[in-house]
């Protein structure tokens, strides 16, 4: 005991000894037991019944508004990259666009259905353009679009990092190289139909994802020319088809805003587009598409959604009508013991 | 360690061995007389040890001693053992013989066997199937990936999104570009480093965690705390939890598990007279004996019950003729025993108590029986022990003493009298007994007494018989002769001393009998009851013999009046063939029983007759390791209990190897003792009962609990929530993982297969540490399918874990199923919804990210039974957990995807894909589970059902079976 003592601090060790002889019995808690308070839902028939149909109830008003919504949009969708290469080259559109001394303007004449109006956004549709291949995405250095300082940042932009004789270029990357430069010009009976590109990037991407000192800088200047060259006297965060550009594409196919048309139009206007048929989609068989579309709640024109909430409200009321039937004709007695398996037999026997 | 001399002037050491065996009662070690007197520090002790090679037997020890010119022989009680404790003596000498890594002890420690659960076991299977879809997907990748790389290999130089040359130096040359062979052998690679949450290893942390939860509840489960032995439920093994929710089979040791191995003096039978307490008068006989010696009162510590005319008679003393015997008879138990007895302190200073501390319980309950009746054992030393007969002490000189083995079953004693004269006591089992009782004297006191015996046997009580005989000079020169020669022998000493043993343990006069009661554990009967109902076989092993075990077997439920019983005792190889070619005849006949019915709805009722079977331990010496084997087992298939009596402990593990051999089920062994550590370790779960026995199995087992009835719940209710937890959460975790996966995947073919993800990379990372990890390990610790009421009530229920119901291949691929076709909703709604729009993939990937991480939180709490607020918290909490990493993620303005969140949930069409996605992701799954619940329920989703609407409440045996009759005409 004395040894104990010495080791053990002051008093203690008279308390050591009466713990151990304390009782191990665990402390009870409704926590320690698992008998905490519980809700044990349970799917009863009339539980799911109403459940479907209030599914049902909710879906297919969602799917009829949005279906409506999407047919009240007026889209006009002209592809030109097939009918902007004049006759006789048809066959070698890699060759005409290649070629810088060609004369690449292109009229296309869009009769506009349904009235549109205003704002009408305008957009290039392209497809086949793999903006989400792996290659591709990474290229480009989003610290050196947001501030100077960081304009020799990155080698995730090779190979359009830096010039051949070492100088940085801003925006560097794939991405920026390859960035669309048809342009169009619209007019209606002679008149000119301004089209507003400002705005049409993100605002958080202008203000703090491209930097407002940041200029561009011997971009497009090596042997090979991608797309659209830049104003190197306005800033990033003003260049907005650029940031437009830079938003990386979900999909193989898919639009980015070109600029809005806030002017109305009428039906049976027909429009004069002036298309600069520069960009280079030829080289991967990808097409053009000129876009012009009014908006609604929910977006562009797409019949999708609606048509999926119609489905599935329709499938959710055929669902609980079915379990009416089932539940009228052969209901079962919920919690009945005779349907333990093991009465079961018992229960074959006696009768 | 060899003891030379000890504190203790006749050179006795106590000593506790609980390191090595486990035991923790005191036991004696010797030093030599010779050795006794000298003192190493004052003179040169000269000697030499010959000594055994070192080996693990803790209870064996071979050597013997030449000192002074005297050689001495040296046994198992002369040595202290590495890992011993001295009590009670001040101080020890001894020599040591073997050191370091050849002690004993050393020697002994071998590492546990690791276990694996079935579940995991199972598991696996699975995890290779879902690596062969990885590498499957991996694989169509890479093949498109070759196809298109092939197809433009041409434009690859120039294509905008691809440009395979940097044209900025003069002679253009292939930038990240290792030719073809390369690029698809990267993609393959790189699309298994994305693809690889396919494989859950989350899944094994996150089982292990559920594992350390599961083990808190069970070790706090106040249901399995054993108030007696103050202990309660351990969890020795980590990693078997769910194992307990699927066992098919329980290996039960008798003595200390289905028993409480406290033994208790009940009756005699003294020279044919049958003395078994009356129970009219128990208050008044309760007062223990108590002895006045040198003004201090002595009392045993424990008080036995007596039987009032036979007290009377000891007391009478040697007068009558009936007396002597009485006399002989509790001399016999007073003396002929290993018992050592402890003088213990109480607070009144002129009480002590006598506490008799021996290595085995039978002993302890003799020798305090025989206190009680007046020969109360005082001392004992190696020499001599000394008994108090009613205030009078007297000295016996104990000349030898053959120690009990498991071959005599007997041991014996021989004891010079104050009267000089030799007698040697003998008891033992009855069987080895009567073989060496001298047949001819008194044959109806033996006929009487191997009546009674069986009239003791039959009602569950440990016989032994006890005999004796008086030696005159000339055999006690021969013997003491032989007995010394035998036991300074160095080669085969115990060959030699059994040798000894037998020739004077021959021509017995019969004394008497002895039952001890073996005292049924609280609530064994409806433990084992339970086990039955729930479709466990229970097997007892037990070392006992077939009586006894009959009587156990009757009193624990275990065999009923309706079984049949089936005994197979052989001697031989082909004897042995034959019983059991007989008894599968039988067992055929009386199992597949006659069917009885067929009603209209086609299901049939079939009335069985339950099977015993019994056998003995010389049956299964002939079974084991033979070609019998396969007969016994479908013989034991057939049987609904099986009985085996004396056996050997490596025959317990036998047995249990042969089940585990030839069937898939899960096997259980519970046993306390030393004798049940091979079962244990053998056995699937290892069940240790933390009793008398020592902790050896406590040591060896993977749980350890006070009581064998906590088997019940510990099987029932514990066992099937461990089971129905893991194995719902294993399926739930491939599937969360694969839904994940696959929307990677159909993403990658919108990509030119070259494993971009819209998903950010940080979601992706995140997605199985914190989006969905969570609710799952809380939903594998607290979910409970059934309450432990409804469980323990309906064994039945257990039958889930046997019919493998919570996880199965059906149960997989139908997960799996369920898994494409959410995947498919969750990609492919958005994708058709974004078709052809300004969508850019960050936005588009927080999408898919929500939706998934939405999507399979719903899932989980769709199939959730318990709501605790525990479970809503996480459910619930991993959501908005994932929303803020979201934006949080979103709102770095050096991400790609910078602000994409706050744009694309500004837009409804954002909020109307994340409702449709997860209705229609779930409805299949919903009617599903809802058409199997409702129309083909099973038995847990019926006692579910139950216990809400409290149907079953009250329903009796008669009850149920009316049901169906009445049904009908209500509706």
């Amino acid at each position: 005991m004395a040894d104990r003592g010495g080791t053990s601090s002051g008093g203690g060790g008279n308390g050591a000894p009466e713990l151990a002889k304390k009782s191990r019995k665990p402390k009870y808690s409704r926590f320690s037991q698992q008998e905490l308070p519980a809700c044990k839902p349970i799917l009863t028939p009339g539980w799911v019944i109403t459940a479907f149909i209030s599914i049902g109830v909710i879906f297919i008003p969602i799917g009829l508004a949005s279906l409506f919504a999407s047919q009240r949009v007026v889209e006009i969708v002209d592809r030109y990259d097939r009918d902007c290469i004049p006759r006789n080259v048809s066959d070698d559109g890699v060759g005409f666009i290649e070629d810088a001394k060609a004369n690449k303007t292109c009229v296309r004449t869009l009769t506009v259905q349904k009235q549109m109006k205003s704002p009408i956004y305008v957009y290039y549709q392209i497809s086949n353009f793999y903006q989400n291949h792996r290659r591709y995405v990474k290229s480009r250095d989003d610290k050196q679009l947001w501030s100077p300082k960081n304009e020799r940042s990155s080698s995730d932009c090779k190979p359009e990092d830096f010039t051949s004789n070492g100088q940085p270029i801003i925006p560097c990357g794939l991405i920026a190289w390859s960035m669309f430069n048809d342009t169009y010009k619209f007019s209606v009976k002679d008149k000119v139909l301004e089209v507003n590109k400002k705005g049409i990037a993100w605002k958080s991407d202008r203000e703090h994802k491209f930097g407002s000192d940041v200029y561009p800088k011997n971009f497009q200047s090596g042997a090979l020319i991608g797309g659209a060259k830049l104003n190197s006297s306005i800033p990033l965060s003003q260049q907005e088809d650029l940031i437009v550009w830079m938003r990386p594409a979900a999909l193989p196919t898919f639009r980015k805003l070109y600029g809005k048309i806030e002017v109305d139009l009428e039906p049976n206007d027909n429009i004069t587009v002036i298309i600069e048929n520069n960009y280079n989609t030829y080289s991967f068989g990808g097409n053009k598409k000129l876009v012009l579309s009014t908006t609604s709640w929910m977006g562009g024109k797409n019949d999708f959604l609606g048509v999926a909430y119609l489905t599935i409200g329709g499938l959710c009321l055929f669902l609980a009508i079915s379990f009416i039937l089932v539940y009228v004709l052969k209901p079962r007695p919920l919690g009945d013991p005779s349907y333990l398996s093991w009465n079961r037999n018992a229960a074959g026997h006696l009768n | 360690m060899v003891l030379l001399s000890t504190s203790d002037p006749t050179g006795i050491a106590y000593v506790q061995t609980i390191n090595l065996d486990g035991e923790s009662n005191l036991k004696t070690r010797y030093a030599k007389q010779e050795t006794l007197s000298k003192t190493p520090e004052k003179e040169k002790v000269n000697g030499f040890i010959k000594c055994e090679k070192p080996n693990r037997n803790i209870y064996g020890f071979q050597a013997n001693m030449e000192i002074d010119g005297k050689r001495l022989s040296l046994g198992p009680s002369n040595i202290i053992l590495r890992g011993c404790e001295l009590k009670n003596t001040a101080w020890a000498i001894g020599v040591a013989v073997h050191a370091g890594r050849e002690t004993k002890a050393m020697l002994n420690s071998s590492g546990a066997p690791s276990k694996r659960s079935r579940l995991e076991t199972r598991m696996n299977v699975e995890i290779i199937i879902l690596s062969i879809f990885l590498i499957a997907l991996c694989s169509i990748v890479s093949v498109f990936a070759a196809i298109w790389l092939r197809r433009h290999r041409d434009d690859l130089d120039t294509l905008p999104f691809y440009r395979r040359k940097d044209f900025s130096e003069a002679k253009p040359k292939n930038y990240k570009y290792y030719g073809w062979g390369w690029e698809i052998f990267f993609t393959f690679l790189m699309s298994v480093i994305v693809f690889q949450i396919m494989i859950p290893i989350s899944l094994y942390i996150s089982m292990e965690l559920v594992r350390v939860g599961q083990a808190y509840f069970m070790i706090r489960d106040g249901g399995m705390y054993d108030e007696a032995s103050n202990s309660r439920f351990q969890c020795r093994a980590l990693n078997i939890n769910e194992d307990l929710g699927q066992i098919k089979y329980v290996f039960s040791d008798k003595t200390g598990t289905l028993t409480e191995n406290k033994m208790e003096f009940r009756c005699a039978s003294i020279w044919g007279v049958d003395y078994s307490g009356s129970k009219g008068d128990l208050q008044s006989e309760q007062v223990a004996h108590e002895v006045e010696v040198d003004g201090m009162i002595f009392r045993p510590k424990m008080i036995v019950r007596t039987d009032p005319e036979l007290l009377q008679l000891a007391k009478v003393g040697r007068e009558s003729q009936r007396g002597k015997h009485v006399y002989d008879f509790f001399l016999a138990l007073a003396s002929c025993n290993t018992i050592v007895p402890f003088v213990v302190d109480t607070p009144d200073p002129s009480v002590k108590l006598i506490d008799y501390q021996g290595e085995s319980p039978d002993e302890q309950a003799l020798a305090y029986a025989a206190a009680a009746y007046g020969f109360m054992l005082i001392e004992r030393t190696s020499g001599h022990i000394i008994i108090d007969f009613w205030g009078e002490k007297q000295r016996f000189n104990v000349l030898g003493l053959h120690e009990f083995d498991s071959d005599r079953k007997r041991m014996s004693v021989i004891l010079g009298c104050p009267d000089k004269s030799v007698k040697v006591f003998v008891k033992g089992a009855d069987t080895t007994m009567f073989s060496v009782i001298d047949r001819t004297l008194n044959k109806s006191v033996i006929q009487t007494t191997e009546g009674h015996l069986h009239s003791y046997s039959s009602l569950g009580l440990r016989t032994l018989v006890v005999g004796m005989r008086e030696l005159n000079n000339s055999e006690f020169e021969q013997w003491h002769f032989a007995f010394v020669d035998a036991s300074t022998a160095l080669m085969g000493r115990a060959a030699l001393l059994r040798k000894v043993a037998n020739n004077i343990e021959s021509n017995l006069r019969v004394l008497g009998a002895s039952a001890i009661e073996d005292k049924l554990q609280q609530g064994v009967p409806d433990a084992i009851e339970s086990l039955r109902m729930a479709d466990i076989k229970v097997w007892v092993l037990t070392g006992d013999k077939q009586e006894t075990a009959i009587s156990i077997g009757y009193s624990s439920k275990l065999l009923t009046s309706k079984m049949t019983q089936i005994v197979i005792n052989s001697n031989s190889k082909e004897s042995c063939r034959k019983s059991l070619d007989d008894a599968i005849v039988m067992a055929k006949k009386l199992t597949s029983g006659s069917i009885v019915s067929h009603n209209m709805e086609g299901s049939s009722g079939a009335v069985i007759t339950p099977v015993g079977l019994i056998i003995d331990g010389t049956s299964l010496v002939y079974v084991l390791d033979s070609e019998l084997e396969e007969q016994l087992f479908k013989l034991a298939s057939m049987c609904s209990v099986v009985l085996c009596c004396r056996v050997a402990p490596l025959q317990k593990a036998g047995i249990v190897a042969l089940v585990k051999k030839r069937t898939s089920d899960m096997t259980l062994a519970i046993g306390d003792g030393a004798n049940d550590v091979s079962m244990i370790q053998c056995a699937d779960v290892g069940v240790g009962i933390s009793g008398q026995e020592g902790r050896q199995a406590v040591m060896a087992s993977d749980f350890a609990m006070g009581q064998f009835r906590f088997l019940v719940p510990l099987l029932l209710v514990h066992g099937h929530w461990n089971y129905q937890r893991m194995g719902y959460m294993i399926l739930y975790n491939f599937y969360r993982n694969a839904v994940f996966v696959l929307i990677l995947f159909w993403y990658v073919l919108f990509t030119c297969f070259t494993l971009t993800t819209a998903i950010n990379e940080w979601s992706s990372m995140l997605y199985s540490i914190i989006y969905t990890s969570v609710p799952t390990i809380v939903v594998g610790i607290l979910d409970k399918d059934l309450s432990k009421r409804t469980l323990l009530k309906h064994p039945q229920l257990y039958g889930a874990g046997h019919r493998q119901e919570a996880y199965n291949s059906k149960l997989f691929w139908l997960t799996m199923v369920d898994t494409l076709w959410q995947s498919v909703v969750a990609f492919f709604v958005p994708l058709l919804a974004y078709w052809n729009s300004t969508i850019d993939a960050p936005s588009i990937g927080d999408l898919w990210t929500l939706a998934a991480v939405i999507l399979v939180n719903l899932h989980l709490a769709m199939d959730v039974v318990r709501w605790t607020w525990i479970t809503h918290a996480a459910i619930w909490g991993s959501i908005v957990a994932t929303w803020i990493c979201v934006v949080c993620i979103d709102a770095i303005p050096m991400m790609p995807g910078y602000w994409a969140i706050f744009h694309i949930g500004g837009t409804p069409v954002f909020w109307w894909c994340l409702l449709i996605i997860v209705i229609a992701a779930l409805v299949p799954h919903f009617v599903v589970k809802f058409i199997y619940q409702y129309y083909f329920p099973c038995d847990i989703q019926i006692a579910r059902e139950a216990e809400k609407f409290g149907n079953l409440r009250g329903h009796g045996a008669i009850e149920i079976e009316m049901n169906p009759i009445l049904e009908p005409h209500q509706r």
